[in-house]
Order: C-alpha cells, then sequence, then structure tokens
C-alpha cells in the first residue's frame, strides 16, 4: 500500500486537513475519511452526476478526481448548502416543486443548479437544462428539476430570500450560455 | 483501485524526469476523465500517477497573429470555450472541446488528455488535424514535435515512448479569409460518444471564390483518427461549388476504415462520414467569408 498523503484543502468554508491513500477518490475521501455522505456514489464513471461537487468555482464528478488532487483546493459540497438555519433556496424549490423521490441524484443535481446559479443567476430553460446534462434523474424525471431550478432564480434575483451562507464564485456557465447562444445565432 | 503513488511536479523537466524514472510504470494524470476511469476498471495498472496540472506551461493559452497559437496539453476544455481568442480564431477546435462530455467532464479533461487517451472517437482530434497542429513532446532525450494525424497507432495507443510527454499544441494563426468547423454524429442531441466526427479547415481565395487551402479530419471511422489528405487536396485551386464538395465527400469517405459496432454499422459509418464532410466543409466556408469581413 502506498503512504497516506496529507492533504490540505477548504472544505464548505472550513480549512481541513485529512489523510488520504493516493488511490482514493475526492468522493471516497469526502464519504470515508470526512463522513460527508451526503455526496453520492452513482455510475463511477462520470456518467451520472451524483458525486457532483463544486471545486475552485467549477462543477466537477468527485468519482473522476483523487482525493491528493484536492490540495489547496476550495470544495463546496451538498453539507455546504443549508444554513443552520434554514435550507439553501435551491433545497427549499426541490422541495416545494417536488422534484425529487428516490433522493440520490439530488446532491449532485443541487451542486450544479449552485454553480449555474452562482455564475448565471437569470439562465434560460435551456440554460438550465444544459447545465444540468450532467445529472441523470430515474425517477421524478427533468421538468420539476428544471421548474425548481427556474423558480429559485427567480426567487434569488427578486432578493426574497438569500442563496444559504456560501458565497457566489465568478462565471465560467454564463460564458458557456454565450458562446451556445453565439453558435445558434450561426 | 490498486494502490499508486501520486506526484504533483511544477515543471516539465521534473515531470519527465519522473516519467523516464518509472517508464512503464507511470502514466501521465490530467483531467482524469478517461485515466482515473481506466485504473478502477483495472485497464491500465501503473504505480505511478504524475499528475501534471499543476505545471504552468502546460495550462496556457497563447496567440497572436504573429506566433499562433500555443495551446497547452493540460487547458481543461472550458477554458478553451472560456477563451475569446479560441472562439473567434478557432471556433471548430472550441466547438469540438465544447461537445465532450458534460460540464462536470469539460471543467476537468483537456486536449492534451483527449489525444493522449488515443480513443478513435475522441472530439477535438479530428478538429486539431483540421489545423494543422503539431504536438511538442519532451522526453529525456530531449524534443521532438509530431504531426497530430501522425500521434495515434492503434486504439489507446500513441507514438510517446515511456518517459515522453506531450506538453503543448502549436496551431498556426489562421490566414485572413480561413475558419474551421467541426461536426459530430450522435443518435442523440449531447452526452455522447462519436458515431463519426468530421473536422474542416479552409482558406479562401477572396478575388474569385476558390479554395486556395483545405485540410479534413475524420474521426470514429478507422482504428486511429484520420488525416483525409486527398479529400482536402481535391478542393485546393477549385471554385466553391457543390460539385466539388461533393468530390472530397466521396474521397473523405473512400479515406475511412469504419467497423460494425454498437454505434453503427460500417456502411452507416461511410455514408455519415459523406454527410458530415459536406456539412462541415459548408460551415467552414460561411465562417471564411464571414472572417473576411471581420478580421
Amino acid at each position: 500500500m502506498a503512504k497516506k498523503v496529507v492533504v490540505e484543502a477548504n472544505i464548505n468554508g472550513e480549512p481541513i486537513e485529512f489523510l488520504c491513500e493516493p488511490r482514493q477518490s475526492l468522493l471516497e475521501v469526502l464519504r470515508d475519511v470526512l463522513e460527508l455522505t451526503g455526496s453520492k456514489e452513482g455510475c463511477l464513471t462520470g456518467d451520472c452526476g451524483a458525486c457532483t461537487v463544486i471545486v475552485n468555482g467549477r462543477p466537477l464528478c468527485s468519482c473522476l478526481m483523487l482525493g491528493v488532487e484536492a490540495q489547496g483546493k476550495t470544495i463546496q459540497t451538498v453539507e455546504g448548502l443549508a444554513a443552520p438555519d434554514r435550507l439553501h433556496v435551491l433545497q427549499q424549490k426541490f422541495l416545494e416543486h417536488a422534484s425529487l423521490q428516490c433522493g440520490i441524484c439530488t446532491p449532485g443535481f443541487l451542486m450544479s443548479a449552485k454553480a449555474l446559479l452562482d455564475r448565471n443567476p437569470k439562465p434560460t430553460e435551456a440554460e438550465i437544462r444544459y447545465a444540468l446534462a450532467g445529472n441523470l434523474c430515474r425517477c421524478t424525471g427533468y421538468d420539476k428539476i428544471v421548474r425548481a431550478v427556474a423558480d429559485a432564480a427567480q426567487t434569488l434575483a427578486s432578493g426574497q430570500q438569500p442563496a444559504g451562507h456560501l458565497g457566489s464564485g465568478p462565471s465560467a456557465t454564463e460564458q458557456t450560455e454565450r458562446f451556445l447562444q453565439e453558435q445558434e445565432v450561426k | 483501485m490498486h494502490a499508486i503513488n501520486y506526484e504533483s511536479p511544477n515543471t516539465v523537466a521534473d515531470a519527465v524526469k519522473l516519467l523516464a524514472a518509472h517508464g512503464e510504470q507511470a502514466r501521465p494524470l490530467c483531467g482524469g476523465t478517461d485515466l482515473i476511469i481506466q485504473l478502477r476498471a483495472g485497464v491500465r495498472r501503473p504505480s505511478y500517477v504524475v499528475d501534471v496540472k499543476n505545471i504552468q506551461e502546460m495550462r496556457r493559452i497563447e496567440f497572436s497573429m504573429q506566433q499562433g497559437l500555443r495551446l497547452g496539453a493540460a487547458v481543461p476544455c472550458i477554458e478553451i470555450y472560456e477563451n475569446s481568442d479560441m472562439r473567434k480564431y478557432y471556433p471548430g477546435l472550441t466547438e469540438a472541446a465544447h461537445l465532450i462530455g458534460s460540464l462536470q467532464i469539460q471543467s476537468r479533461a483537456s486536449v492534451g488528455g483527449n489525444l493522449c487517451n488515443g480513443s478513435p472517437a475522441a472530439d477535438t482530434t479530428p478538429a486539431l488535424i483540421a489545423l494543422g497542429a503539431k504536438c511538442r513532446v519532451i522526453g529525456p532525450g530531449g524534443e521532438r514535435i509530431v504531426a497530430v494525424e501522425d500521434f495515434c497507432t492503434a486504439p489507446g495507443r500513441t507514438v510517446l515512448q515511456p518517459g515522453e510527454l506531450l506538453v503543448e499544441f502549436h496551431i498556426p494563426a489562421p490566414a485572413r479569409n480561413s475558419s474551421d468547423a467541426y461536426l459530430r454524429f450522435i443518435p442523440r442531441n449531447e452526452m455522447d460518444i462519436a458515431v463519426v466526427g468530421v473536422g474542416a479547415a479552409v482558406t479562401l481565395d477572396p478575388s474569385d471564390d476558390r479554395i486556395s487551402a483545405a485540410r479534413i479530419g475524420l474521426g470514429a471511422v478507422g482504428p486511429t483518427p484520420i488525416f483525409a489528405r486527398e479529400a482536402a487536396q481535391a478542393l485546393v485551386g477549385k471554385r466553391i461549388s457543390d460539385e466539388t464538395i461533393e468530390r472530397a465527400a466521396q474521397l473523405a469517405i473512400a479515406a475511412t476504415s469504419p467497423i460494425d459496432d454498437m454505434r453503427g454499422t460500417a456502411e452507416f459509418r461511410r455514408h455519415v462520414t459523406g454527410v458530415l464532410t459536406r456539412r462541415v466543409l459548408a460551415k467552414a466556408i460561411e465562417r471564411a467569408r464571414a472572417a473576411q469581413t471581420s478580421r
């Protein structure tokens, strides 16, 4: 067995130091070492998105990243979404729109949606669907999820409800969407 | 996954030293979207994984009309399509990078990794071939330049020798009247592996509407990505017409050696190669005409 490595990262706003084997994925580290079991293991091949977390502002599959790669990174997981006394607006809207049944895909959808809204606070339906294309749901279907994200965006834009306690990042998705729109125009 | 050792050097020299010291036992790691799956499945079993993402030289996108483009092999797809020079001057390569997987994958996967994985269906490879991209490879014996069309040798295999690292791509600056495009066929709108992919780059002679230079790359229609040399050559010096484009499409089909698999039959792949070649040439020509006025 290869020697364990010390890794320092910021997870959900807290500087954290953990020990892991180089062969362990970030998902294994989150779940088995740090006991953050919100991120789910689905396909382990980057197809289903159940393990989506946000690393340095980008959504990615934590099953396709090694834990040792987290050194110096800022990571957000579903555990960091809600404030101690209230749900994140995305979580609230998922409940209101009944956007989940079994719930396995939900943490991944929430993190992809958060990455989208951080970068593009007023997404169109097409933009929402594009941003969620890397997340699979096999029970509810996508319509209610898309509606929840659109509603969350609207609520945030109207300033009725604060987002939660994690701050917003800079915009990559915004530029993605702009690129897509340019392509459509052409 | 079996036990591995992880190294994360900051310079190409250190990475090459590590790769050379461990030979066949070492494998570079970039976005991990292929490698980590292969490690987990036991398809590749290196004992050393050398993360190249912390090497600044491999993370840069440098463009000028004088020097052309230096694209670091470790630049993730998302940074390619966020880059305004890439979108403006290399729209075909940009759209290929934009087609790979989901946002989660694009945040990690690189063009260099896409090529080094050696899949005949890699989306960015035909686009690179169309642009005449060259690979800068550094190894223990020094540096060499390999054309992208010569890089893959068989499914999953490349010209890289133990210890060698693909550091960056060099792509010529686009001529004033040129552009590129990439199209792939999949049975759905997004998120699938190419059944056929075609990249094309054209340069026009604006005085008489002739094509003065062209290159075509084909994906998923042979054991490696293909440079359709004859197809491209047939366009040079010709006036743009349906006949000219049809001739190139037929020669592109002739350059393929596809197989039957779950994604499509060989016959279907040949047919789609013709369809996509016509469409991608039309798109590249349209963009090149637009570039004439906008640059």
